[in-house]
């Protein structure tokens, strides 16, 4: 969930959405969108609010090629919905560790690069970020990326914040907003205490619940699309979140600053993969090629003001926009930052374990 | 009668459909995933594990959120008849008509303005302090969950309470003043008594769906209280383990169901015991 610009309420219809498909997926009567008629098709599933829907008809309207459009809230729900089967997706953004759990479980299919007009448009530094979890290129290609980083009040902290330690010294007690998200949330733990994000260690998972646990208390709330707006209203002095949040909320209250702490963070890369059961993966190359395009993911970029992995999108920028840390990170400030890679079944299952341990807390 | 009743039967045919489609072949489907684990054995490990201590924390916290709305509607809910009673019936029609009106608008919506009224910077609290009163810390805990439960199911308390109340004939009432007794009197000896019907469908609709509601707590509780709802939600979308999800849904089912098993036990006996006192 590092997306949406406007607050969507949408979690709990999502929820119930994808109960209703898990219970319509395994009734029986699982139905795959395979019409066989001469009209191409793509079934696309993306974030909600991860780009601008006036993109997907001008995409129909040059090629002629219909785009169904489904959404998911987190990459968890998106791989849920996916596994399930009820929808035939084709065409899939999500996560980085994400993407290469479906890699791993050969749910995907490799993409013809070279057949591509616009992916020289993608800087080289993205498709290296990218290598993280798709080492040859093969079958990612990169949407939007940012940082995880705290989003603060500058008046309501009494010096700069540059430690993810500020979260857990009980001095902002009762002023914390934490993103309700499994991985971040371990994370960000996991980087406060000097270990890698990708550990697989138990014992420096468990050493993350721990410090977890005891700031419990001093959380005001978990939330996801509402955490920015908390911050924005005042109703608390900082939020955790991703840095595509950080742009807007400073835009909204000039008070409002984002850092990325000292001690590191995590880089996510949302991508753009194609199923293995994409029926017609030229349409879909020409779909991902299309979204590479300037003008295109121009539009996109301006819909929702996450940092673009699309240099000729930066190029166009002006030089304030370019020097904004939190539209265009810096080598710099992405120094002691990691992409998540870690998709170790045990591992996974450990932090599902030790994440309802803490929220029952 | 009977030939009319057999002509019309196909008129169900829609609902059987949707019945069976939508709520049998799902209950089943669920019913199963619960029995078996990952490799497809039988197990009812999912289902005992209601007893695992972050589910069972989980589960009295939802008992305690839906008995304390349940009381709470009720202690609500009879005032409010009583006075809606004394009314005009126009206008008591009207009054229930502004209860029933905020119903028609979204639910989510409604529990945002909730948000909004109780967040630390919110309204209620501007109010407080603009009084020169210290502002309140309602957001994100049990207090505001609550408050987003009663508000929501008040209604449901209301209705039927409202009816039952309503039906209760003139002459029984008047019978029991002439007879002599005072209005405290006459409410606990006859108006509640001859309520109980709706009190009861009015504590079935509110007790269920509040105990096994997610959203309020989600949206109310800032992500930090866990109802068993969030719970289960949480394992079909998040962890996806639908084995375990399903267990404890078909646990919180038989909870409910013995519930209500109960309470329509009970409804039976007043429906006797007000046989017996019309009798009498």
């Amino acid at each position: 969930m590092r997306h949406t610009i406007k607050p969507s309420k949408t979690l709990p219809a999502a929820a119930l959405l994808a109960f209703a498909l898990a219970l319509t997926g395994c009734g029986g009567g699982s139905s795959e969108n395979k019409e066989a008629s001469e009209k191409r098709s793509l079934t696309v599933f993306n974030y909600s609010e991860y780009l601008d829907p006036d993109v997907l008809d001008a995409f129909t309207e040059e090629t002629g090629i219909g785009i169904k459009y489904e959404e998911a809230l987190t990459p968890e729900d998106m791989y849920t919905k996916y596994k399930s089967g009820a929808i035939g997706y084709d065409v899939l953004c999500t996560a980085d560790y994400m993407v290469k759990r479906l890699i791993s479980e050969d749910e995907v299919q490799k993409i013809d690069l070279d057949s591509f007009e616009n992916a020289g448009n993608i800087g080289e530094r993205y498709w290296d970020m990218a290598k993280a979890f798709d080492p040859d290129n093969t079958y990612a290609v990169p949407h939007f990326w940012g940082t995880l980083g705290i989003l603060y009040n500058t008046t309501m902290v009494d010096e700069p914040v540059d430690s993810w330690g500020v979260l857990f010294d009980g001095s902002c007690a009762g002023n914390i907003i934490m993103q309700n998200s499994e991985r971040d949330t371990f994370m960000l733990a996991l980087k406060y205490l000097g270990y890698s994000l990708n550990t697989d260690s138990e014992d420096e998972i468990r050493e993350a619940q721990e410090l977890l646990m005891n700031q419990e208390d001093d959380v005001q709330a978990w939330l996801v699309d509402e955490a920015r707006d908390e911050v924005v209203a005042g109703n608390a002095a900082m939020a955790v979140v991703y840095s595509g949040e950080a742009y807007l909320g400073h835009q909204y209250n000039e008070d409002l600053e984002y850092v990325i702490p000292k001690e590191g963070s995590e880089i996510w890369i949302d991508s753009w993969v194609v199923t293995k059961d994409c029926a017609d993966k030229d349409a879909a190359q020409q779909f991902l090629d299309y979204l590479c395009r300037e003008d295109v993911a121009k539009k996109n970029f301006e819909y929702i003001y996450y940092s673009t992995p699309n240099e000729a999108v930066i190029d166009s920028l002006d030089e304030e926009d370019r020097s904004n840390e939190a539209m265009v990170p810096s080598d710099k400030a992405t120094e002691n930052c990691e992409v998540c890679t870690q998709i170790d079944p045990e591992v996974t299952a450990l932090y599902n374990q030790l994440w309802k341990e803490l929220k029952a807390n | 009668m009977s030939g009319l009743t057999k002509r019309f039967k196909w008129l169900a045919t829609p609902y059987l459909l949707w019945s069976v489609g939508f709520t049998v072949i799902p209950l089943i489907v669920i019913v199963r995933y619960a029995l078996t684990d990952d490799t497809g054995a039988f197990t009812l490990s999912n289902i005992t594990a209601i007893a695992d201590p972050i589910h069972a924390r989980a589960f009295l916290f939802s008992l305690e959120i839906a008995l304390g709305c349940t009381l709470i509607c009720i202690l609500l809910a009879y005032p409010l008849v009583m006075a809606f009673r004394r009314l005009r019936l126009s206008r008591g029609k009207f009054m229930m008509f502004v209860l029933i009106l905020p119903m028609w608008m979204n639910f989510i919506l409604r529990l945002l303005a909730w948000q909004m009224l109780l967040s630390s910077n919110g309204i209620i609290n501007n109010l407080l302090m603009r009084l020169g009163l210290s502002p309140l810390k309602i957001a994100n805990t049990w207090a505001a969950v609550m408050i987003g439960v009663v508000y929501e199911y008040l209604p449901f308390v209301v209705l039927p309470i409202y009816n039952a109340v309503m039906d209760i004939d003139k002459g029984v009432i008047e019978a029991a003043k002439d007879l002599g007794a005072g209005s405290m009197r006459t409410f606990w000896r006859v108006i509640f008594p001859l309520s109980m019907p709706g009190l009861k469908s009015g504590i079935t609709m509110v007790f269920v769906p509040s105990m096994t509601s997610f959203v309020i707590a989600d949206l109310l509780g800032g992500g930090k209280l866990q109802l068993i709802g969030n719970v289960i939600e949480q394992e079909f979308t998040h962890s996806m383990n639908w084995h375990l999800g399903s267990g404890l849904s078909v646990a919180l089912m038989v909870f409910v169901l013995a519930s209500m098993a109960l309470t329509v036990k009970s409804e039976n006996n007043v429906e006797e015991d007000r046989k017996n006192w019309e009798e009498s």
